[in-house]
């Protein structure tokens, strides 16, 4: 096939072959509307797995609020565990959704079409995820409603000099405006789903959604106008969220934790962690489904140099925290430095650095750029070091700071990780259900780069190649 | 599209929808808000069932001090509750057949205590200590109201934090001189805010930078 394909100017595979407008939505569709039987087995194994680990979130809840936030292994000094480097992990992985739909939008980046749906609707669920954990952590979540501002009878207002409630707002904000987001791109391919589905529930689901769409120019021009205000929307949410963690850690005053370069290299780690993610779901799925010819290896490629050239922004952030900690002249912080590099949690230290500095570093190579089970092994690599990364940053800083009389060791009990372990299976139960109920790649999207593609090659069709 | 599963009478019912979800939404925080306020969560001005139907009122009128019963109001955090041996210092002798005192009697004869249900409870994470306001000139009534005029007691403030900060953020709204703190009648505001100021500095009452506001000052 790809004998035949006309590349593009610069001498790249176009981002779709071999499709018409029509094949591409059928064959988008078909794994939404596809008899239940004739799913493949490892769609029902990934669910499976999805909702056993579900079960064990359940009990951890359950536990949790039955027993209180003391099965965790909180304690002072590390008043801060596994609640919070779970809820910045997620959150970061959360990050490639917008930033794949909204700033790669923004500059016209047509590889982002095919990628676009999926990433959109990870953020979600990784949203989902990391709100869990602040909303536990609180230790009565049915009370959590006293985070925000409202009229009470306390006569007071939350504090709004803390970094923690702007971490409210700017989460809360970021699932609204993401879920607006992703539904509106949503609303021209679930017309087409109510067109092609058979099954009358089906059809009435995706009739109802669809909002009463007819594809007619004025509701293509008012779409596009409000897709485009809603990218410009996401657009500072993608620097503003995960700067706003950051300051959780960087206006204290512990050391490790009081950096002012904490945001620019969050949001690279999140970027970093989120492109990961899409990937480590991408790989296996093109598979499974068949989609190679629509997430091709030129996507991977691109995804692949995203994550490299964050993957060095975060390698240069660990840099400087160890150059912060030697410049600062303050011993406290020279010793919080020394204590990651040689103290008794140094294995996690060093592991980081494998998994964030060392292992990504193979993403230089082209090959290994667009080898899908390198890549998915890198993947694996990068997830396991970014959740490293902020156990590092969490537990070493906290454990041995200012007193010494205070110095104490922590480690997660068996209801920190079920809690962990069952957020992963809420993510997998929700990407795989999402995965069979709705397109995963926007089918209107990749018509359009169908019609682009095919005006480019006449437009060039008299001139040698 | 060959068959439509909706028809143009189903765009007012989903524009409707839209509007019952948002009146709806607020319409529920209202409530809840209300609710929240009412005298059912914290029964403000309910008059409270008793073991005895103890009246404030007439014992107040006939010219028994807040004190006799109250003994430690001025000295401690705790304004006590009066033991059966102060009820029985008068009724042992007036009104000792009376049925309605038949309780007080027979906590008397067997030396358990009569069980009243307190009006005035806070919060155990509240600290709340009442010599500390009667020696800074807050009267009687500036929180438990006219309780000289209550035949069955019932608390007359919701005891709101919002409450008890409005006097921390300006103690001068409410103090009187400390001659008046027991006299239920008497009203700060009959005082000029200049004389209630200088009340404040005479009685060393330091809130300059919130620190009655502070949070240790109730939750120790």
């Amino acid at each position: 096939m790809s004998s035949e394909v006309k590349r593009d100017p610069d001498g790249q595979l176009p981002y779709i072959s071999g499709h018409t407008l029509t094949s591409v939505s059928d064959k988008i569709s078909e794994v939404t509307l596809r008899p239940m039987k004739n799913l493949p087995l490892i769609w029902y194994g990934g669910l499976a797995l999805g909702v056993t680990l579900l079960q064990l979130l359940f009990l951890a809840i359950y536990m949790l609020v039955t027993r209180g936030t003391g099965i965790w292994g909180l304690n002072v000094p590390v008043a801060w565990g596994f609640a919070i480097i779970n809820f910045v992990w997620w959150i970061g992985i959360g990050h490639a959704g917008t930033l794949i739909s909204a700033i790669l939008f923004l500059f016209k980046q047509d590889w982002r079409t095919s990628i676009s749906r999926f990433a959109e609707a990870m953020t979600l669920f990784a949203v989902v995820c990391a709100g869990l954990f602040p909303l536990l952590h609180v230790g009565r979540p049915w009370l959590v409603y006293w985070l925000f501002p409202y009229p009470n009878t306390l006569g007071m207002w939350p504090q709004f000099r803390s970094p923690l409630l702007w971490d409210v707002f700017a989460v809360s904000t970021y699932a609204t405006v993401s879920i607006m987001f992703w539904f509106t791109g949503l609303v021209p391919d679930l017309a087409t789903m109510r067109a092609k589905a058979k099954d009358v529930w089906a059809k009435k689901l995706y009739h109802g959604l669809s909002l009463g769409w007819t594809g007619s120019a004025r509701h293509w021009h008012r779409y596009e106008i409000a897709y485009l205000l809603l990218a410009g929307l996401s657009t500072p949410l993608v620097l503003s969220v995960h700067s706003i963690v950051s300051l959780d850690f960087a206006v204290s005053l512990e050391p490790g934790w009081h950096t002012t370069i904490f945001p620019p290299y969050f949001v690279a780690g999140a970027i970093f962690a989120g492109f990961a993610m899409v990937l480590t779901f991408m790989i296996p799925v093109r598979s499974i489904f068949g989609m190679k010819d629509l997430l091709t290896d030129r996507h991977l490629n691109n995804m692949a140099k995203v994550m490299l050239f964050s993957g060095l922004i975060v390698a240069y952030g660990y840099m400087m925290e160890l150059f912060f900690g030697w410049y600062s002249a303050s011993v406290f912080e020279r010793f919080m430095v020394l204590n990651r590099l040689t103290g008794p949690y140094d294995v996690s230290y060093w592991m980081l650095i494998v998994c964030n500095v060392l292992v990504p570093q193979a993403l230089w190579s082209y090959k290994v750029r667009t080898n899908p089970v390198l890549l998915f092994i890198i993947c694996q690599f990068i997830s396991v070091g970014m959740w490293l990364e902020r156990f590092v940053i969490v537990v070493i800083s906290l454990h041995r700071d200012f007193l010494d009389s205070s110095w104490a060791m922590y480690a997660g009990t068996k209801w920190d990780w079920a809690m962990y372990i069952g957020t992963m299976g809420l993510f997998l139960t929700l990407v795989f259900l999402f995965i069979r109920t709705l397109p995963f790649i926007a089918i209107f999207e990749m018509r359009e780069l169908i019609h682009k593609d095919e005006h480019h090659h006449d437009d060039h069709s008299d001139e040698k190649h | 599209m060959s068959s439509q599963l909706f028809t143009s009478k189903h765009n007012t019912l989903a524009r409707l929808t839209l509007l019952i979800l948002v009146l709806g939404g607020a319409g529920f925080l209202g409530i809840m808000d209300m609710i929240h306020r009412s005298p059912y969560v914290r029964y403000t001005k309910v008059r409270r069932e008793q073991p005895v139907p103890f009246s404030h009122k007439h014992h107040s009128n006939l010219g028994i001090d807040c004190r006799y019963c109250h003994t430690s109001v001025e000295v401690s955090g705790f304004a006590n509750v009066p033991p059966t041996q102060t009820c029985m210092n008068c009724h042992n002798i007036m009104w000792n057949e009376s049925p309605m005192l038949e309780p007080v009697r027979e906590s008397w004869a067997t030396g358990e205590s009569l069980e009243w249900t307190r009006v005035h409870d806070l919060p155990d994470f509240v600290y709340f200590n009442h010599s500390i306001h009667v020696n800074k000139g807050i009267g009687c009534a500036t929180c438990h109201g006219r309780v000289d005029q209550m035949p069955l007691m019932w608390k007359e403030k919701p005891l709101y934090m919002k409450w008890c900060l409005e006097c921390h953020r300006d103690p001068a709204a409410n103090v009187r001189p400390k001659d008046k703190i027991f006299d239920m009648a008497f009203d700060p505001a009959s005082l000029s805010r200049e004389e209630r100021e200088q009340l404040v500095e005479e009685y060393g009452i330091d809130h300059a930078d919130h620190r009655l506001t502070n949070c240790w000052i109730c939750h120790r």
